[in-house]
């Protein structure tokens, strides 16, 4: 390796270069930079390799830091990284807000307290309840918007493999013995344990390509609230021209703020759909590893195929082999003699344990109660 | 210049990544420039490596690997969902302790305390693998597929990696003589808490080029002919990048290796490969498209 690499000799460069790291989004805190500096400290500072790879081992969290870290590494300290050949960086594109995919005017809504009394609020809530997401005004929208923010979607229960104390079950020995010797060793009846139930992991999966545009924002939100309902975390992706992963995105509290966030992960709003394709990279990088393995995985789309349906229908029967259950909301279903003819919806659906709408508010509350483990719709 | 490590008296112990990597390629691991220096900091800083990476990559291979190099005993955690503390760290050994509760009111015991203390006394304490490392001189831990386990557990081994000591309610704290060697693993199927990570190195790891996973598959199975494992593991590449489900780790390489040698063969044939490709591929809908292949044709590609 070339000895011509960094003059790493003072920590004020290691320092900068954690900066230029944090500013390319790889979270390099002031721990990190500590580890790396205890690191070199045991390595050789002069010698390029060993910065590139003790810089990698200490200052990278995942495998997405990576390609950002040989990017900085390479800007920051000239040339290529140590051997490894630098990927170029995916362009990162900002596209237009969620709330311009709908029809709708902006509202603007959401950051203002509104103050609708609370009578007028339950009564128009209940007309809202089946309104079609599409066909909202801008006020509604609103409302909508409010109304969706207390979703919660728990997954069906399982039985975990963790014991509690319960008056029945199998015998406790740990306090049972205890109890025991709290008398003196006088016998005491059993104390018992049992086994908890937790709610399986819910994943989302939500369609935001163009013929999705008049609903992806409600479906977002609805995404949002669901991720912070329960004890499990709701995993949420969103499909277009790609796969992305906005879980994370999703874990600001604010409504507005975490689809803002979403809106400048993913780059492909409005694309076609290719859902073969796409739900093949889910489950070649998440779900066959287990992401979707025991659990209840949701796909909200309306089944419009771009790409070859057999492709959707084989990925579609190996989700349904992984998981415990796979949910199809279409928004469309609910319209006027709607029949599962798009060639990607009628191929899934043979794998789709529950085939519900995905249209208004009701229809949502109806998939809430399907995941939760209630009969198919 | 001074080592920033504790200094724990371990002059057995590597003086730099490429003696590490020389003290693994030993014992038959084969290592690149980044995994040696992510061992060699790790047993100079005592900090954890977690492992990242597709299955069959060699990652719980390291940890095996280490132990041997520093001829040291391997201790294994395999995590699940629902695991706690006392499956993982500590249990009581509520039978033995019973019946001696019982033996010592047949002899007639009366001191209620000293009862007690008994009880709760090392001999009934059942170590089980966090605290077998912690009470075991210079091992390896292995704390397998930390990625199954859940944020409790996690939140619980971050405390522990850190301090390396683990506190008994009844016994009070053990502190670890020498700190372990700590692997960890993950598959990524749930993002692992940052807290965690931060204290670790992080290393990813990557398929093999050819030439180094020839070399492993030369280590593993020495009963290969040269031409066969070159041949194997041409193909185990070229399969890699055919568009399958599950594309062959090293493992499954190393796997079919073996197979072909075992069927007493010095070479690949279509025919052979074809008949042992259920050890290197695990779904029919990838053997169906491996049979579709024509693998001698991906053999020529490499000119092996």
């Amino acid at each position: 390796m070339a000895h011509t690499g960094p003059e790493a000799d003072g920590p004020a460069v290691l320092v900068g270069f954690a900066r230029a790291l944090r500013a390319a989004g790889v979270d390099a805190g002031p721990d990190r930079v500590q580890a790396l500096i205890g690191a070199l400290g045991v390595l050789r500072p002069g010698v390029r390799s060993d910065v590139y790879w003790s810089g990698r081992l200490t200052l990278c969290g995942s495998r997405d830091d990576l390609e950002r870290y040989d990017r900085v590494f390479a800007a920051y300290f000239g040339g290529a990284g140590a051997g490894g050949v630098v990927r170029g960086a995916p362009a990162v594109r900002l596209r237009a807000t969620v709330r311009d995919a709908g029809p709708a005017p902006r509202t603007g809504a959401e950051g203002r307290q509104d103050a609708v009394p609370a009578a007028v609020l339950a009564s128009s809530a209940e007309v809202l309840r089946h309104r079609d997401f599409a066909e909202l005004t801008a006020a509604e929208r609103a409302q909508l918007h409010r109304l969706l923010a207390v979703f919660a979607l728990p997954g069906e229960p399982r039985r975990t493999a963790r014991l509690r104390p319960a008056r029945r079950g199998a015998a406790d020995p740990r306090r049972t013995v205890r109890e025991v010797l709290r008398h003196g060793g006088e016998l005491t009846p059993p104390r018992r344990r049992a086994r908890t139930t937790r709610p399986r992991r819910v994943v989302l999966l939500v369609d935001v390509s163009g013929s999705m545009a008049a609903y992806a924002d409600a479906l977002l939100r609805f995404a949002h609230a669901a991720a912070h309902g329960g004890r499990v975390r709701t995993e949420v992706f969103t499909i277009g021209t790609r796969l992305t992963r906005v879980t994370r995105e999703l874990t600001h509290r604010d409504p507005g703020a975490a689809l803002a966030a979403v809106a400048a992960a993913v780059p492909d709003w409005r694309g076609g759909t290719r859902l073969g394709e796409l739900l093949r990279a889910f489950l070649d990088r998440w779900g066959q590893r287990g992401m979707a393995r025991g659990a209840v995985v949701v796909v909200l789309s309306d089944g419009w195929e771009r790409g070859d349906p057999a492709l959707l229908a084989a990925q579609m029967r190996r989700l349904h082999r992984l998981a415990h259950r796979v949910v199809w909301a279409n928004p469309r279903k609910a319209r006027p003699g709607y029949a599962p003819l798009a060639a990607g919806m009628a191929a899934a659906l043979p794998s789709v344990d529950a085939f519900v709408e995905g249209h208004s508010l009701a229809a949502l509350e109806r998939l809430a109660a399907v995941v939760r483990g209630a009969d198919d719709a | 210049m001074r080592p920033i490590g504790r200094d724990d008296g371990h002059e057995a112990w590597p003086a730099g990544p490429g003696d590490v990597r020389a003290r693994l390629e030993e014992g038959g691991y084969l290592v690149d420039d980044g995994l040696a220096v992510a061992c060699f900091l790790a047993l100079r800083l005592r900090r954890p490596i977690f492992c990242e990476g597709d299955a069959g990559v060699g990652k719980t291979a390291l940890a095996a690997a280490l132990a041997t190099a520093l001829d040291a005993p391997l201790i294994r955690l395999q995590c699940y969902e629902g695991i706690d503390a006392s499956q993982a760290l500590y249990d009581w050994d509520f039978p033995r302790q019973l019946l001696h509760l019982r033996a010592a009111e047949v002899a007639g015991a009366t001191d209620a305390d000293r009862l007690e203390g008994e009880l709760y006394g090392r001999r009934f304490l059942i170590a089980r693998p966090l605290l077998q490392a912690l009470e075991t001189a210079s091992c390896v831990l292995l704390v397998d597929e930390i990625d199954r386990a859940d944020d409790e557990f996690e939140a619980f081994l971050l405390e522990l990696l850190s301090e390396y000591t683990v506190t008994v309610p009844e016994l009070g704290t053990l502190r670890a003589q020498s700190p372990p060697v700590v692997v960890l693993t993950s598959n990524r199927t749930r993002e692992v808490h940052d807290a965690l990570k931060r204290r670790c190195l992080y290393h990813w790891f990557d398929h093999p080029g050819f030439a180094r996973e020839l070399a492993i598959v030369r280590r593993r199975v020495p009963g290969a002919s040269a031409r066969l494992t070159e041949q194997v593991t041409a193909l185990a590449q070229a399969l890699r990048a055919q568009d399958l489900v599950k594309p062959p780790g090293v493992a499954e390489t190393v796997d079919w290796a073996e197979a072909m040698a075992a069927l007493g063969a010095t070479e690949v044939d279509a025919e052979l490969a074809v008949a042992t490709l259920g050890s290197v591929l695990k779904y029919r809908e990838d053997l169906e498209r491996a049979r579709a292949l024509d693998l001698t044709a991906l053999l020529s590609v490499r000119g092996a």
